[in-house]
Order: structure tokens, then sequence, then C-alpha cells
């Protein structure tokens, strides 16, 4: 269909359509030209704010209460690694940022193995209530983590996991579940029915159909899916300011305490932010066609 | 479609309880951390803070009453009205242009990556573009540059005549008058020495001219010499307007020269008032106040915007590419504007995308939490609150009412419930 399209669009002035004179086609590129320039404005636009926290990080504190980081431009000889080199040997930042990665890692492993193997029970297998509970998978997707907040820190206190690096990570399982599934689900449903039954014609049981026929076809979902639970785990505040204690903080909740006199931190904040974003940055930058896949499905959440 | 259709037949003998070990799991994750505190949460809302003793709606009643929560209410809607449509729009229209440059691809990558990044390091990056400061807020070093383009800074803000001046309107009037072949000596105050222009000279009181008014304005330090006369050390101060009044007309205007002094040649005989304007004295133009009580919504939406608009881009331009180009040729061919196609194919066709991308906004946008957690300064947080917001600090912050926090957490769960009910529909439709 495109080939037709494209044919149609070079007949249109070899046919020598009146309405189409040499001035509209000027008019054309002059609007053609407009355009670049405004998506380049806008583009700039959204680079700017990002590129000032940058800056900013590289600033120490005397240089960036006396001026704005725009004077970089003048004075280059200001920029320095030393707020990094501060941070990164300030046990508890330190520590915040390892924790990031324990919370991370672990709730985006437990998320995709679980919602594998319920996606492939509600895609392949019959059982009573399959369309009930796919319909219910459906409906937790948009629902507010502040509905359990309450009640899981009073479980998790009974429990012990108040305050653990483990709860956090239960709390993002929990609340992670309900995507992964739906996004898988739907991919695993569209794997070609022959498949599966070829293997079961074989005798193969459920789980090695699981695991021989549906994972190896599924690895872009799982991909996609992984890259999105990372990082949403990764950039969480909220679950982690309620269920984690000072010793499993991530960097989010670790910074928070400096935001009350934020004119005389940027230096150390813009620096923490900094390096909050270079996992996320790099893992985007990385896997953009997976990320922004996984963000295109899980959007409603 | 295939799904329904039973696939066991496929290969007899396989039963039900297959799919157990595959669903146990998530079952009881989601049962135990989701849909049981759902059910928690309901029954909680109807008990006091301590949990015991059972209230009734009390805490519907007083979260419906208390000004912050009702604030909280007030800017959820001006974010629901304003940031998903503004989004919605923004996206639209970008997704449409993407389509007629070559770098699409790397314009959708700048634009999508706020969507990466954490919603508090976003935060902190608008904190620095809006800081009031403009030596830090970007924003208002860009506002403060145009405002002085059009109206530049005075010479010497806050400084005033020590006495026998009153400041009116037009600025510091001399209260006595004054005549051709006066000596007015002026002495300033409030104003660091230090600051004073570099070439700035000692002052000292001119000569009494017969045809002239003239005078000496300078900076009185009183630490080290004697307040109201001109001692050695003291500068005159370069470039002030003086202004010679009479029955309320300006009849002559001159500026303070580098030793401070000043001339008025040809003033006639009759009695003039000796005026120094108002704009010698103003305060520098330090921009607005985004972080203040009454700009920080709209302040927090537009931070919002930046963030969204690259996931808003994506999805249009994805719905973009399936429609077909037929479509729109066909409306070229006819002869039909750029505009008119935009207004008339696009826009019905996309309409279903349009109408995902908005709800799927509106869902995001009833949880915002982070951007005003962090992107308001404590003192202002109570005036950009938010339901979410709300809910954390009731229960967990300074607030520590979990009756009231369950309440809000309820009325949240309730405001996204049209959401999943579309989000069903919208699957159910999908399948058959």
């Amino acid at each position: 269909m495109t080939l037709v399209a494209e044919e149609v669009r070079i007949d249109v002035p070899v046919s020598g359509t009146p309405r189409r004179g040499v001035l509209t086609r000027l008019v054309g590129r002059l609007g053609n030209g407009v355009v670049q320039v405004v998506l380049a404005l806008v583009a700039v636009f959204w680079l700017v704010p990002v590129f000032g926290l940058l800056i900013a990080s590289l600033r120490d504190e005397s240089a960036n209460t006396a001026s704005g980081w725009w004077t970089i431009f003048t004075k280059p000889a200001e920029l320095t690694l030393a707020n990094y080199a501060e941070l990164v040997s300030n046990h508890a930042v330190w520590q915040s940022f390892l924790n990031t990665f324990y919370i991370a890692v672990p709730a985006t492993v437990l998320v995709v193995v679980m919602a594998s193997l319920a996606s492939y029970a509600l895609a392949w297998i019959e059982f009573p209530g399959r369309e009930t509970l796919t319909v219910v998978v459906v409906g937790l997707l948009v629902m507010p983590i502040q509905v359990a907040l309450i009640p899981v820190a009073k479980l998790f206190g009974a429990l012990g996991l108040f305050g653990t690096i483990t709860g956090v990570v239960l709390f993002h399982v929990a609340f992670g579940l309900p995507f992964a599934i739906f996004l898988l689900r739907n991919f695993f449903a569209g794997i070609p029915r022959d498949l599966i039954e070829a293997a079961r014609m074989d005798g193969s049981t459920e789980w090695v159909i699981f695991k021989r026929v549906i994972l190896p076809v599924a690895k872009p979902a799982i991909a996609s899916l992984t890259i999105f639970q990372f990082l949403w785990v990764w950039n969480d505040l909220l679950v982690a300011l309620v269920f984690a204690d000072q010793d499993s903080a991530p960097i989010t909740v670790a910074l928070r305490a400096q935001l009350r006199q934020f004119g005389t931190n940027i230096d150390m904040l813009s620096t923490g932010a900094f390096l909050s974003m270079i996992v996320p940055l790099a893992v985007f930058l990385v896997f953009q066609k997976y990320f922004v896949q996984g963000v295109l499905a899980g959007s409603t959440k | 479609m295939r799904l329904r259709s039973p696939n066991v037949d496929a290969a007899p003998g396989r039963s039900p309880r297959q799919a157990i070990p595959f669903l146990l799991p998530a079952l009881v994750v989601l049962a135990a951390l989701v849909l049981y505190p759902l059910v928690f949460s309901l029954i909680r809302s109807f008990f006091d803070a301590s949990g015991d003793e059972f209230v009734g709606v009390d805490n519907y009643v007083d979260t419906f009453t208390d000004s912050r929560t009702l604030t909280a209410f007030r800017n959820n809607v001006i974010w629901v009205v304003v940031a998903p449509a503004a989004v919605t729009g923004i996206g639209l229209v970008l997704a449409v242009l993407t389509e007629r440059i070559r770098w699409a691809t790397a314009f959708r990558l700048v634009l999508f990556m706020p969507m990466a990044i954490s919603l508090f390091a976003s935060g902190i990056i608008f904190r620095l573009v809006y800081e009031q400061s403009p030596d830090q807020g970007v924003v208002n070093a860009v506002v403060v540059g145009v405002h002085d383009v059009f109206s530049p800074a005075s010479k010497y803000p806050n400084a005033r005549p020590r006495d026998g001046y009153a400041a009116t309107d037009a600025g510091y009037a001399g209260i006595r008058p004054a005549k051709a072949g006066d000596t007015i000596t002026l002495p300033l105050i409030g104003y660091p020495p230090q600051d004073l222009p570099p070439q700035a000279l000692p002052a000292s009181p001119p000569a009494a001219g017969t045809e002239e008014l003239r005078g000496v304005i300078w900076l009185d330090v009183s630490v080290g010499g004697k307040a109201g006369t001109v001692d050695p050390t003291e500068r005159g101060m370069p470039g002030i307007a003086v202004e010679a009044v009479r029955d309320g007309q300006v009849v002559a205007r001159t500026t303070t020269g580098d030793d401070g002094r000043f001339t008025f040649p040809d003033l006639g005989t009759a009695d003039v008032t000796v005026r120094l304007p108002e704009d010698n004295f103003t305060l520098p133009f330090r921009g607005l106040t985004w972080l203040g009580a009454s700009l920080i919504t709209p302040v927090i939406i537009s931070s919002w915007i930046w963030i969204m608009t690259g996931f808003a881009i994506t999805f249009i331009a994805a719905g973009l590419s399936a429609i077909p180009r037929d479509a729109l040729e066909a409306a070229r061919v006819d002869g039909a504007t750029e505009w008119q196609v935009f207004q008339r194919v696009t826009v019905p066709l996309l309409s279903p995308v349009l109408l995902v991308v908005f709800v799927t906004l509106v869902i995001n946008v009833l949880k915002i939490f982070e951007l005003v957690f962090v992107i308001a300064p404590g003192s202002v947080q109570s005036e950009a609150n938010v339901l979410a917001l709300q809910m954390w600090q009731v229960s967990f912050g300074t607030g520590g009412d979990q009756g009231a926090g369950s309440a809000l957490a309820v009325i949240l769960f309730l405001l996204v419930a049209p959401a999943m009910l579309f989000n069903i529909r919208r699957f159910r439709r999908e399948r058959s």
C-alpha cells in the first residue's frame, strides 16, 4: 500500500493539476523550512533543562550560588568532577545508589518470571474462570498504589518486612504484575496455535512447551517488559518513601532530605539527580526500541 | 478470536489443574498485596485514626470539608482539565509535523527521553529551571534579560536622600524651594560605596553661580565623616537624573557628572523644586516568583507537559502511520489545503488513538505525586497540593490519620474506576 501511495504522490505534479502551481510548491518548500526550524527549536527547548542540570552538577557550590549554569560558556574553567567525587565518597548516598539496584533487579526478575508463567496459563491453558481472571488483570492495570499503602504497611509490619528491601521489592512486584501479565498474555496469545499444538501432540508437558516454544518466541516482548519494569522500579519515589527505612532507601529517597534548602544545595541535588539518571539514560539509549514499545503498551499504568 | 475456542481438546488428557503451578505465584502476590489491601482500605476508611472505632462516613465528610483536601481537589480538577488536553494537542501537532522531516526518529528520541528518567529527577530539573534567583533559574534569567532591554535597571537601587526631600510618586522632591544662584548639597545614603561606578570622583560643593542653580549629589558615608557634609574621602554619584520643577511642570533636566555635580543654567528667577526622579533608585527587576503560591500549579503542569509530550507524539505517530495514505492523497488531489486535510481527514481517522492517549494521560494526572512533592517548596506545598500527595501526607507525613488516608485512597480509586471500565471494554472489543 505504501508503494501505491508513493506513486500517486509522484504522479500528481506531473499530470499538471492546475491548482499546484510554482507558487504553491514554493510555499510548500518554505513551509517545510519553517517546520524544520520550529521542530529544531522544540528539540532544543526539551534539551536545555537537562543540559542545565548536567552543567550545574559539574560546578561547585560557590559557583552555583554566585551565577547561573549558562555562564559556563564564558568560564569553562569552572567545570569540575568534585561534586561526583564527594557524592560517591559519601557512604549514605553510595549505599542508596546500590540499594536502587538491590531493589530494581529482583523486582524486575520476579515480575518477569511470575508474569510469564501466569500469562502462559491465561493464554494457552483452558481452565474455569480464565476469562474473568484476564478481565480482573486488565482492571488492575490502573489501580492506584495509594489504595494499598496503608494495608500493606500494616501487613509488612506484622511480618517484619517493613523498612526492608524485601518489602519494597514485594510491593513493586505486586503492582508490576498486572501490566506485565497484560503485555505478555497479549503477546503469547498471538503466537501461532500450530506451534503449541504440535508440541502437545508430541506429548510435551505444559512446562516444556512454555520453556521450549513460548519463551524463545517471546523474547522481544520479554525484553520490553524487563526494561520497562526495571526503569519503573528504578525511578520510584513513593513506594520506597513509605516502605524503606534509612538503610534500605534508594537514591531518590536519600536525596529527598536535601530538598529543603534547594538554593544552597544545587550542587549536591543536581549531582545526585544526575547520578540517578545515568542508569535510565543509558538503558534508554541502548534499548530505546524495546523501551518505547514497553511504554506504549504499558502507558495505562 | 483463537483464544476463545478451547485449545485443550487438541491434546486429550490436559486438565485445568495444570494451570495451577503457572498461576499460583502471581495470584498469591496479587491477592495478598493488591486485592486484599483494596478491601482493607475500603473497610478501614470507615474507622477513626486509631482504627478502633467505627465512625461511618465521617472520614469522607471530613475529607470534603477540610480546606487542604479541597485545595487538592481543586488542583486535581485544574490538572485534569488542562494538562491531558494540552499534551494530546501538542503531541498531535508535533506528530503530524514530524512526518515532514527526515530526522523524525531523532526528534522523537529527544522528546521521549524525559519518560526514561524519574519524576523525582525531572522535578529537580524544573525546580532549577524555575528557581527564583535570576542567577540560578534560567527562566527568570531570560525574563529579567528581556525586561531590562525594554526598561533598563536603575543605577542606584534603594539609594535615598538623607533628609530635606519628600518621597513622591515621581521621585524625591526637595522640601525647600531653590532658585538660580543657590548651591544645593544633596547627600544620598543607603547605597554600598564599593558599588559606586569606577569613574566616580571625589565630591566637593561647587561655587555659587549667579545665573545658575548648582549642586552636588554624593554618597554620604557617615562612617569616618560628618553626616550631611562632603568629607574628603566621599565621592560624587555620576549619572543621576535631576529635574527642576515649577508649578508641577518639569522646566529643566540634567544629569550629574563624575564628581556628582549638576548645573541648571537659565532657570529664570522664580523658585523651583529640585527633584530626583524615581527611576534613579528603583530596585532591579528580579523576575517572577514561579515557585510562589499563585504560579506553582501552572509551573508543575509545564514540567509534566515536558515529560509526557514525547509519549503522546510517539503514540500518535504510531496511529498516523496506520492511516491509509490514499485517504490523505485523495483529499490533496481534490485541492484540499494541508490544514483542511489535517482537520477533515487526519484528526477524524485518528480519533480512537487520540482518545486512548487522552484517557491514559488523565489516569497519569490523577496519580500525580512526585512532581508536586519535589517542585513545590515546603511553604507552598499546601497550595500546590493534589490528592495523591494529600493521601501520603495524611497517612504517613505529618497527619498520621490512616482512617482519613484510607478514605482518600478510596476516593482516588473511585476516580480512576471509569478508566478501569474503559480499559476492560476496550480489551473486550479488541478480542471479539
